[in-house]
């Protein structure tokens, strides 16, 4: 680890400043558990952290009407052991509950998964098959606008995610292939019936990160079953390829999971 | 407690365990010496490359910088030793290249140390080190036997032109080929045997102290054998005579091989701290592990079965390539030789075998004994193509092995590769691990399996390992430079407690309670009075260490060995008090009794006398009761075994599952079967790990595409079933405590009965043959190979 400027700001407002003025070298940390290994291995070294922790507010889970909304600090232990959650959407608290180890789980956060959005990460894809809405600071931001590849997200200079509202969905599941290494998903799908319509996501798989898959969401509109996307293929052209799993690989684990994904959504 | 519930064959808890478990062992990096400083290596990020210039000016110029070192500084100095020399078909002895402590005008592997930066934090140096600018020019490498032997391929060393080491064969080939053209039937199998990195839980670390006053070094280190670090480094490499040069080998954290061999960090901490007058710390990080210990495994090989027209084997012979990775550590050499070559002949009665084995240099760490060395290689190749010929023959697989195993009356067995198997019963071990499998209910369960759009595959495979490792006048004959007895000093104190020094050395498996029980026995004295203590060259007598399951046929018979020298002087001393015959003197349960009377002298009487000798033979006696032995043990012993294992396979995805797992080990007599069964549940965790999760995989360049647990696979827990373990005995015949060993089995006998379990799986899709890992990639693969028609 290289020597950086720490601080702890008391208000969401002095965390937007200083995240700001520190520019490009600077990192908002949320949970730490990408940041701090990555510094650790002197693979990033931001000159500025600014440490979100201290702002409880952006901690917690509320029931609003017919959605649940996340606080951006939330730990994964709390989304998975909320009762809220689990009745509302039991499919995000498994996901969550299936998150990293239990350390990761009882650190790691929400807000810096999707803010971080690595592509092999699994909040993207219930972010992205729920239609969920991302709140910031400064806006809100519908989840088909968020994850803009790799790494990326719509995410300004200055702008911190404080929340993320998940619309209560009539019927979803999600089902991870795990990388047997770290265990990360070579292929997550969630697949979700909500009141707009059905939406399939992918993650792990894509080149440019999340996706979500037309062709699977028009064959389940019909007939949610896993049978009626028996023959939906998904190219392995723009999907990756390691020494873990081909394209070609990927491309068919997509379909077995979208289809243990429907069939356990029911 | 009474000895008889701590003694040989009771399952007494590990009383190392409550320090370890407790956060309270004592490893290299928890030791700090005043004034210590730290090191860190610079290492290559290339897997091949002339180093044409390197600056340290502002290295040497940065924040607690005390020195820097470089190949230049190393190039009057020896380089790491090889302890056995091989020699090739043709009689020339094996290309030897030196192995500089940090690479001098050239680096060989990603990793290879470059220099090292000595400052007054683990950081600074870091932070120096990195200010080290290094010229490099890239050469072509060679990530793999088949790029480093292919022609015009860039010679890894320039003494060893065609990337070759040696070509060594065991066997009688004439023999052999006669055998084939006779066979009814000839079954042949090419299989990989994957590369694996040991990753013991504890990190290699390394803390270098001079003293100027007395001129000693001493050394703490991650060592499976103080011992023999101190004479590769002392003798070999820097110079230094034994007795200015301490090696202490504290607790350590698992080895797996890794910790056998002499790495540069040792000789480099031990070096730099006389040049710079303070101690030296190194720790390795995760990542250096990977790319600097010793990895293991790594063969390709062809290998041919002859049958007759009912089973029999008639003939076996194999082709291997052996990695041995950019350098030759330690004991390279006589893994794919001695402890490859000579295991061909299995539990079978083949008559006639021949092998040969090509040892090739690549761009990649060097390879040496990983859990097994050697013999898990051999039994995947025999058991697999055993499996394949009965696939071929319509046979059962346990039938066709149990018409080839060495029968019991056979024994003592001398096999066409070499060796002399003392005693075993195969035939038991395989009834015993059908029976404990539950083979009956198979077909039920298959059933079962197959109604949940499962495929359940059944996997059989049998071992045999060489271990005990070894009769010095047998191993110097075949090229070891060292000899390999074991030595131990049992010091009774005057009231009657022990304390015994062993030669081997424990990183995890349960000395200090095994031993313990021995002494205990043995004196009849409870187990709470002796200590057993290891692991430092200034209080242990002499000692080779522990690897090769070893510890308890030669340690603890230089233990047993000890103990008779101190009952027979306890039997003088004893018949002096009670003014008896020293021939009618017997010891037993803890008393020297004069025989045929109610006249006795507890053991810790006999003690207190001879330390305070005021009634004691001082004319023919010398007073104290402290004993040393060596063993030289008189053959290998052969651990043998039988292993079911049932998978699933999920043809979706590819996923196998391993629903059960049973072993039949025949390990001798058993010390405490607890730490026994535990010893053979990491041994299978680990040869599971090898036949479905892990392996090292170098890409085209030489690059290790395999360097941290994102990619290298783990076994977890969740990864493996709950063991059935159960034993058989027949006693070690050339030893007293008539045991073997246990501490490889299961990473020997398993990669073969989980390959054979998946083969069998997927065997409705004409598959015959995985290489490991069989990962749900691999797999998914295969069934996609397979004909259309059967999927």
């Amino acid at each position: 680890m290289y020597e950086f400027a720490y601080h702890r700001p008391s208000s969401l407002a002095d965390a937007a400043k200083l995240i700001l003025e520190a520019g490009d070298n600077g990192k908002l940390m949320a949970g730490g558990q990408t940041l701090i290994p990555t510094m650790k291995q002197r693979l990033a070294s931001p000159g500025t952290v600014v440490d979100l922790g201290a702002l409880k507010d952006l901690a917690g889970i509320k029931v609003e009407g017919n959605a649940v909304a996340i606080g951006a600090t939330t730990t994964h232990a709390a989304v998975a052991a909320s009762k809220d959650v689990q009745a509302k959407i039991k499919a995000l608290a498994e996901l969550a509950e299936g998150i990293g180890d239990r350390q990761v789980r009882h650190l790691g956060t929400i807000g810096g998964s999707i803010a971080n959005n690595d592509p092999a990460a699994d909040y993207p894809a219930a972010v992205l098959g729920l239609g969920a809405t991302i709140t910031t600071n400064q806006r809100k931001i519908a989840a088909d606008e968020f994850f803009k590849g790799l790494f990326e997200t719509a995410l300004k200079p200055g702008e911190i995610i404080t929340a993320v509202g998940f619309p209560v969905p009539e019927k979803a599941a999600y089902m991870k292939f795990r990388n047997p290494a770290s265990r990360y998903a070579i292929v997550g799908v969630f697949v979700a019936k909500t009141a707009g319509g059905v939406r399939v996501a992918v993650t792990g798989a894509g080149q440019g990160g999340v996706f979500r898959v037309p062709d699977m969401e028009k064959a389940l509109a019909g007939n949610f079953s896993a049978k009626a996307i028996e023959g939906v293929k998904v190219a392995a052209t723009s999907l990756n390829a390691d020494i873990h799993a081909s394209a070609e690989y990927r491309a068919h684990l997509i379909g077995v999971m979208a289809r243990r994904a429907v069939t356990a959504a029911g | 407690m009474a000895p008889n519930d701590t003694g040989i064959g009771a399952s007494v808890r590990r009383r190392e365990d409550y320090r370890f478990l407790t956060g309270q062992g004592t490893y290299t990096d928890d030791i700090n010496r005043p004034n210590q400083t730290y090191a860190w290596i610079v290492r290559s990020p290339h897997a091949h490359a002339t180093i044409k210039s390197v600056d340290t000016k502002a290295a040497k110029a940065a924040p607690g910088v005390i020195a820097v070192y470089t190949g230049e500084d190393f190039k009057a100095i020896n380089g790491l030793p090889c302890g056995w020399l091989v020699h090739s078909r043709d009689g020339k002895p094996m290309i030897e290249p030196k192995h500089p402590i940090l690479a001098h005008g050239k680096v060989r592997h990603v990793g290879d140390p470059v220099a090292v930066v000595i400052a007054e934090t683990k950081a600074q140096a870091r932070d120096a080190a990195e200010k080290i600018a290094i010229d490099y020019a890239a050469l072509p490498a060679a990530g793999d036997m088949k790029a480093a032997l292919a022609p015009g391929a860039k010679p890894v060393h320039d003494e060893a032109p065609g990337n070759l080491c040696f070509d060594w064969e065991l066997g009688d080939k004439a023999a052999t080929d006669a055998a084939f053209s006779k066979a009814a039937r000839v079954v042949k199998l090419d299989l990989v045997n994957n590369r694996l990195v040991p990753n013991a839980m504890e990190p290699r670390a390394a803390i270098g102290e001079y003293d100027r006053a007395t001129g000693e070094h001493t050394l703490y280190t991650t060592s499976q054998n103080p011992h023999v670090i101190r004479l590769l480094m002392g003798a070999f490499v820097l110079g230094l005579p034994e007795h200015k040069l301490r090696v202490v080998a504290p607790d350590v954290g698992g080895g797996f091989g890794s910790k056998i061999y002499h790495y540069a960090e040792e000789a480099i901490v031990t070096w730099a701290s006389k040049q710079v007058g303070r101690p030296i710390k190194w720790t390795a990080e995760r990542s250096e592990s990977f790319m600097s210990d010793a990895h293991g495994r790594d063969h390709v090989t062809h290998a041919e079965l002859a049958l007759d027209k009912d089973g029999k084997f008639l003939g076996f012979k194999s082709e291997t390539l052996a990695n041995m990775g950019g350098y030759l550590s330690t004991f390279a050499p006589c893994i794919p030789t001695y402890l490859h070559g000579t295991l061909l002949a299995g539990n079978y009665a083949t008559p006639a075998i021949w092998t040969n084995v090509k040892a090739v240099f690549t761009n990649t760490v060097p390879v040496d004994a990983y859990r097994g060395a050697g013999r898990p290689e051999a039994t995947f190749i025999l058991e697999r193509i055993i499996d394949k010929a009965a696939r071929e023959l319509k046979m059962d697989p346990a039938e066709l092995r149990r018409r080839n195993y060495i029968k019991p009356e056979q024994f003592p067995y001398q096999t066409p590769v070499a060796l002399v198997y003392d005693t075993g019963n195969y035939h038991a071990t395989l009834d015993q691990v059908l029976k404990l499998s539950d083979a009956a209910g198979y077909e039920k369960r298959k059933a079962e399996s197959k109604a949940r759009g499962k495929l359940r595959g059944r996997g059989i495979a049998s071992y045999i390992e060489a271990c005990g490792i070894a009769p010095s006048n047998v191993v110097g004959s075949l090229g070891a430079r060292a000899g390999l007895y074991e030595a131990a000093n049992v010091r009774v104190n005057p009231t009657g407690n022990v304390t015994v020094f062993t030669g081997s050395h424990a990183h995890g498996q349960g000395h200090e309670t095994t031993f313990a029980q021995v002494v205990s026995t043995m004196l009849g004295i409870p187990m709470d009075q002796v200590e057993i203590s290891h692991g430092d060259t200034n209080r242990v007598p002499f000692g080779m260490g522990t690897y090769g399951s070893r510890s308890i046929a030669v340690g603890g018979t230089a233990i047993v060995k000890a103990l008779d020298k101190i009952i027979a002087k306890g039997k003088k001393i004893a018949a002096h008090l009670m003014e008896a015959a020293e021939a009618d003197i017997e010891f037993k349960d803890g008393k020297f009794t004069v025989a045929g009377t109610d006249k006795s002298t507890p053991f810790g009487a006999v003690a207190l006398a001879a330390y305070v000798p005021h009634k004691y033979p001082l004319e023919t006696l010398e007073p104290g009761l402290d004993e040393t032995a060596f063993y030289d043990p008189k053959n290998f012993t052969f651990p043998a075994g039988s292993y079911v294992c049932e998978v699933e396979v999920d043809p979706e995805t590819g996923v196998v599952e391993v629903q059960s797992f049973a072993a039949a080990d025949d390990f001798g007599r058993l010390i405490n079967p607890m730490i026994v069964e535990g010893q053979v549940h990491g041994g299978l965790g680990q040869g599971i790990g090898q036949a479905l999760l892990e392996t090292c995989v170098y890409d085209k360049d030489g690059q290790l595409q395999t360097g941290s647990y994102m990619d290298y696979t783990m076994p977890r827990a969740d990864d493996l079933p709950s063991f059935k373990v159960a034993h058989s005995v027949t006693a070690c015949t050339h030893n007293p405590l008539g045991v073997k060993g246990c501490g490889e089995a299961g990473a020997i006998g398993a990669p073969p009965t989980v390959i054979n379990a998946v083969i069998d799986a997927l065997s409705e899709y004409g598959v015959t043959h995985l290489d490991m890992p069989a990962t749900p990639h691999r797999v998914w693969q295969a069934i996609q190979a397979a004909q259309p028609a059967k999927r």
